[in-house]
């Protein structure tokens, strides 16, 4: 293993060196996944919330479902994704296929239920804990959301980064409808599974060194910012 | 706000999709993972890009599914290597003619101990027969591309139907050939592999060459349009321009200079 070990030494210089074409690697897959969580959010946050405060019936079918979809398989959200998008699909004409638009399409299906599920067990708790105070003053269940979604959102923010989390790491799905297209769609995780496939095993390790680095730095920033928000909270109430 | 917020993601995923699919005329062309492995697209496509301002939008997968994803039309030009496939693509109407390229050889690559005793022989069937006989692991593609299809036409003129072993000594990964031989790699088997993939692959282990030179092992490349009345979206003009460089002088010229490690590992044979 001593070369290998100087092998992934060598790799982890090229890579802190600076190398212009690694960034642009990286910024894609941070662009990509940022999107995708973004609109995840913008869609799974409020159907989450209904889901916890409405009640009818085939809800708890429907909360197992989405349940079910936080384990769904990237690689066949891929393949649908590249059936509606594919030249002969029914979105074909919108030749999205091997961009990073397709990409973030992949991507928001993956991380949806993911955070739909999360927004809707903490919202569930909140609307309980608030149910006599919101009743007393006449709320209705589905006009509390909005109240609920912003009193619960430093627990949201982990469901974001639960979901961030899934985005960033994954590659079954993106190298399917992304292409893996050098300069256009290469992104992180594709990149590992390319240097694997060459048997250029240190510099695919090296790489995930970086992304699980890119990890912690997401996560430490976003972690810093919801305590910082946690304690104006205090300070104003 | 959010109403703010949701057209400021918009505008945004609009700039993301703009910026990777207008401004300069580009082609998807689906490939094979032996030519973007061993790098030869990221030595000659620069020139093509230069001469033309044409970008070259390379998808590499096995030759089986390129083919399928360009009948689906998902793609403008494709480049493989499973001649009989090719032919047929053509008559099927999905493509509209195919050229020949440039050609290498596949090698029979196993662990330097040898078990089958094959090291040194030019005649691929025999030592399928050996490896078949003495029941030592091979790692076979399994995934429809034109190296295994080169593989079970050797295993076919052997006489042997190794499926019928799959399990035990013959391992079908159904993955790429860098992740087959990845996998040879680790459990010192042998495995068939075109001569380009082997010369960059950068975790041999105890994996040599042991079987090459026979003409059986010949390896041809071919391009061809993926015929624009069948998908309306297809870039003929462009992708013809690719094909006419390809074939051409300029690129023909481009692919004899693309050398590893000292090594050429194609040879253009346009007619």
């Amino acid at each position: 293993m001593q070369g290998f070990a100087s092998e992934f030494n060598t790799a982890i210089a090229l890579i802190l060196n600076g190398d212009p074409e690694l960034w642009a690697i990286v910024l894609l897959s941070l662009k990509v996944s940022v999107f995708a969580v973004l609109i995840s959010a913008l869609i799974g946050m409020p159907v989450g919330a209904a889901l916890a405060v409405s009640r009818f019936p085939g809800r708890r079918i429907l909360i197992v479902l989405m349940n079910a979809l936080m384990g769904f398989p990237p690689v066949v959200v891929g393949l649908l994704v590249y059936l509606m998008l594919s030249r002969s699909g029914p979105l074909g004409v919108l030749e999205l296929l091997y961009t990073p638009t397709a990409m973030i399409i992949a991507q928001v299906v993956l991380v949806t239920p993911i955070v739909a599920a999360l927004t809707r067990q903490v919202v569930e708790m909140l609307a309980e804990e608030y149910s006599e105070q919101l009743r007393s003053l006449g709320v209705s269940r589905l006009a509390s959301v909005p109240v609920l979604l912003w009193d619960a959102r430093l627990a949201l923010v982990t469901a974001l980064l639960a979901g961030f989390g899934r985005a960033i790491a994954e590659v079954g799905a993106v190298i399917i409808v992304g292409g893996n297209i050098n300069h256009v769609t290469r992104v992180m995780t594709t990149t590992i599974a390319l240097e694997t496939s060459k048997g250029n095993l240190a510099l695919a390790l090296a790489l995930g060194a970086i992304l699980i680095g890119i990890a912690v730095a997401v996560n430490a920033m976003v972690s810093t910012l919801s305590l910082r928000a946690e304690r104006e909270g205090l300070r104003h109430a | 706000m959010i109403r703010n917020f949701v057209r400021a993601a918009l505008v945004s995923l609009g700039l993301i999709a703009g910026s990777a699919s207008a401004e300069e005329p580009f082609i998807v062309v689906q490939s094979t993972t032996s030519t973007q492995n061993s790098g030869l697209f990221d030595y000659i496509l620069p020139w093509f890009e230069a001469e033309t301002g044409i970008d070259v939008r390379v998808v590499a997968v096995g030759t089986g599914q390129a083919i399928r994803n360009a009948i689906n039309g998902d793609g403008d030009v494709l480049l493989v290597h499973a001649t009989a496939d090719e032919e047929q693509f053509v008559k099927d109407g999905w493509g509209v003619e195919r050229f020949d390229v440039m050609y290498n050889d596949f090698v029979l690559v196993g662990p330097k101990s040898d078990p089958a005793k094959v090291k040194g022989g030019s005649d691929i069937v025999a030592a399928l027969t050996a490896v078949s006989e003495a029941a030592v692991p091979f790692a076979s593609r399994g995934d429809d591309s034109g190296t295994h299809k080169a593989e079970m036409r050797h295993w076919g003129d052997a006489g042997v139907d190794p499926t019928a072993e799959s399990g035990t000594w013959y391992r079908e990964t159904g993955s790429g050939m860098g992740a087959t031989l990845n996998v040879a790699s680790g459990m010192d088997a042998y495995a068939l592999t075109d001569r380009a993939t082997w010369e960059s692959f950068g975790n041999r282990g105890n994996l040599e060459v042991l079987v090459e030179g026979d003409p059986r092992l010949f390896n041809q490349y071919g391009v061809i349009l993926v015929n624009p009345e069948k998908h309306a979206g297809v870039r003929a003009a462009a992708g013809q321009r690719f094909i006419d460089w390809l074939i051409g002088p300029d690129g023909q010229t481009a692919i004899e200079a693309f050398k590893l490690n000292g090594n050429q590992l194609f040879f253009p044979n346009a007619k």
